[in-house]
């Protein structure tokens, strides 16, 4: 490894990471043990599903929220972001229809829901 | 007003500045190309092909970084010694036995960001000279010592780790120990002794372990957090770490936010934020609206923070001068219903637990404080065992070998000083001012409040309630109730109240 070769690959990912639809699922042991597990399943499962190649379902640490999870962020293109908190398998497969699916972000699952 | 969408944009991250978490919640903690894409490794890279070990010191030492694990050691001087000690092998070792109740950010970091960690080690290890690195974490963390192997395997496999990283002839090695659940191995020289597969037991410092550290050669040491700091501060620059913070406690920390709060989870801030920013307005104030009591930073070594001092910046030394300490940076909020009492017995209880018994101050007199303790909390106490809680208190503060022994009695010292009133109370007029020391609390019904209805008596489990549905008002025998509270949390009109 040198240093072109590490520019190489960030700038690869960063391409890969701003195209298309982003789905980051909080995957720390808090996480865990609040049940973001059959979240990442069930998100993982409905996009098979419906076969959409242009969505990258991964886990990410923690954010801090404790009290918010299980959570997921949508990012769009690397850009719009929207936080959805207290996930279940059911509702997260509601956000995966409305929102992945149907391009409508689901208001009330939302962090700005739950907190200002 | 619209809606925010996205957790960035929540009142809770107002104030915050995100330095050691950067990547957690972000990246993906098993792919090391997500963690490149953040600049991952260009700080290795630089010390490797554009700095001199010097030069990576002088920088953490402009830097004004500050040991994160609560001691507050400068890590630039902490390296500077090690590089000066001459000999054949030296070594790096990462203490990420995060043991105080409460706290748990060196686990967000290793579990969302453990590539950081690899990085900063590496750094120090070209810095002072090491080409062996452990990092010590406790086996109560298992996700997070799974994705360590997992970074360790990844970045060794492409040449960023282990033999001739990036094609120069500085090699760094990494080898992960587990705890076994001992507090103290949090302390250096027993992590040391832990590593070195002996008893974790702490030793008489000096020598230091940057002169002799495991297996006596010169080590140094430091916390997850602080390590999670490094990268950026070589890549941004000394200038701007020391740009944040207070004049003394330079960057960011991070505090894990629990007890009586709204937004209970881990937040990072400037150093200098005051108390009062980080509970009313990230933490989102007190569930119930009840009062502000105090906070307790720096766990079962700590002391509290009672509401006069809501508005003093928290930093090393001045937490310090209000006797408290920075600790790890936990911060476990308390209300009204809280006893101070009952929190420093709480916390005593921990440590006389987890004292290792080598030195008879920590050993024998935890133990009689928290004999002193129980007395007060059942009502036996005298105003002369307030006295012997003090002296005995400064006793094991100056006599005791290590650093759990000398701070464990800061909860019991801490609360004298801003709640003696209800130290005194417990022992002068047999009350707890909160009604949360059992023995000294009765359990009342209120007649004019009462409405017979006997929701009570199904509730209590010890059939201490008497008296005739839609007749009489129902009376408490004091002598069989257990004061579980049971009728309390059943009373729809809160016709009964502790005494």
């Amino acid at each position: 490894m040198n240093i072109a070769q590490l520019e190489k690959i960030q700038k690869e990912t960063l391409e890969k990471m701003n195209t298309g639809i982003r789905i980051a699922v909080g995957m720390p042991t808090c996480g865990i043990a609040a049940g973001a597990k059959p979240v990442l399943e069930a998100i993982q499962e409905e996009i098979e599903k419906v076969g959409l190649d242009n969505v990258t379902v991964t886990q990410v640490g923690c954010v801090g929220a404790c009290r918010l999870e299980p959570m997921f962020d949508v990012i769009k293109d690397g850009g719009e972001k929207v936080t959805y908190v207290l996930m279940t398998p059911e509702k997260a497969k509601e956000v995966v229809k409305e929102h992945i699916i149907g391009g409508k972000i689901v208001e009330a699952y939302t962090v700005g829901a739950e907190e200002a | 007003m619209e809606k925010i969408k996205a957790i960035e944009e929540s009142v809770s991250f107002k104030h915050q500045e995100r330095i050691a978490l950067r990547n957690c919640g972000i990246i993906n903690p098993e792919v090391l190309e997500e963690y490149i894409a953040r600049d991952g490794y260009k700080a290795l890279a630089k010390v490797l092909m554009d700095m001199s070990p010097e030069e990576v010191i002088d920088t953490m030492i402009k830097s004004g970084l500050r040991g994160r694990g609560g001691g507050g050691f400068p890590t630039g001087l902490k390296w500077s010694f090690a590089a000066k000690s001459q000999n054949d092998q030296k070594y790096v070792a990462c203490n990420a036995d995060e043991g105080d109740p409460g706290a748990f950010m060196d686990r967000s970091v290793l579990e969302g960001d453990p590539h950081a960690i690899l990085e900063a080690m590496a750094i120090a290890g070209y810095a002072i000279g090491a080409s062996q690195g452990y990092v010590y974490c406790r086996a109560e963390y298992p996700l997070a010592v799974k994705r360590l192997e997992i970074a360790i395997e990844q970045a060794k496999a492409v040449g960023l780790f282990g033999e001739n990283i990036f094609g120069t002839d500085f090699s760094f090695d990494l080898e992960i120990r587990l705890g076994a659940g001992a507090f103290v191995c949090g302390e250096e020289t027993a992590l040391i002794a832990s590593i070195e597969g002996k008893r974790g037991m702490p030793k008489v410092r000096p020598p230091f372990p940057a002169v002799k550290g495991i297996f006596d050669k010169p080590t140094v040491l430091n916390n997850v957090e602080t390590f999670a700091n490094i990268p950026q501060i070589i890549l941004r620059g000394a200038d701007w770490f020391a740009g944040m913070g207070t004049e003394k406690s330079k960057g960011t920390k991070v505090f894990a936010l629990a007890g009586k709060i709204n937004n209970t989870g881990l937040i990072e801030v400037p150093m200098g934020t005051t108390v009062r920013q980080v509970v009313y307005e990230i933490g989102g104030g007190i569930p119930g609206g009840k009062a502000y009591k105090a906070a307790q930073t720096g766990g079962p070594s700590g002391g509290c923070i009672p509401a006069s001092h809501l508005d003093t910046p928290v930093d090393y030394d001045n937490l310090i001068s209000i006797g408290s300490m920075m600790g790890s940076g936990g911060m476990i909020v308390m209300d009204e219903d809280n006893c101070m009492v009952d929190i420093a017995r709480f916390f005593l209880d921990f440590t006389e637990e987890e004292s290792c018994g080598k030195c008879s101050p920590c050993r024998i007199g935890t133990k009689r404080m928290h004999q002193l303790l129980d007395k007060i909390v059942e009502g036996r106490g005298t105003l002369a065992d307030l006295d012997q809680l003090e002296t005995l208190a400064k006793t094991i503060k100056a006599a005791s070998l290590c650093g759990l022994g000398q701070t464990s009695p800061n909860p019991v010292l801490s609360t004298l000083r801003y709640f003696r009133d209800e130290y005194v109370a417990h022992v002068t007029e047999k009350k707890c001012p909160a009604g949360v020391c059992k023995a000294l609390v009765d359990y009342k019904v209120v007649a004019e409040l009462c409405k017979k209805c006997a929701l009570c008596v199904k509730a209590c489990p010890v059939d201490c309630i008497s008296g005739e549905k839609g007749k009489t008002v129902y009376e408490i025998d004091g002598a069989k109730c257990i004061k579980c509270g049971a009728c309390i949390t059943a009373c729809p009109f809160k016709a009964i109240i502790k005494e």
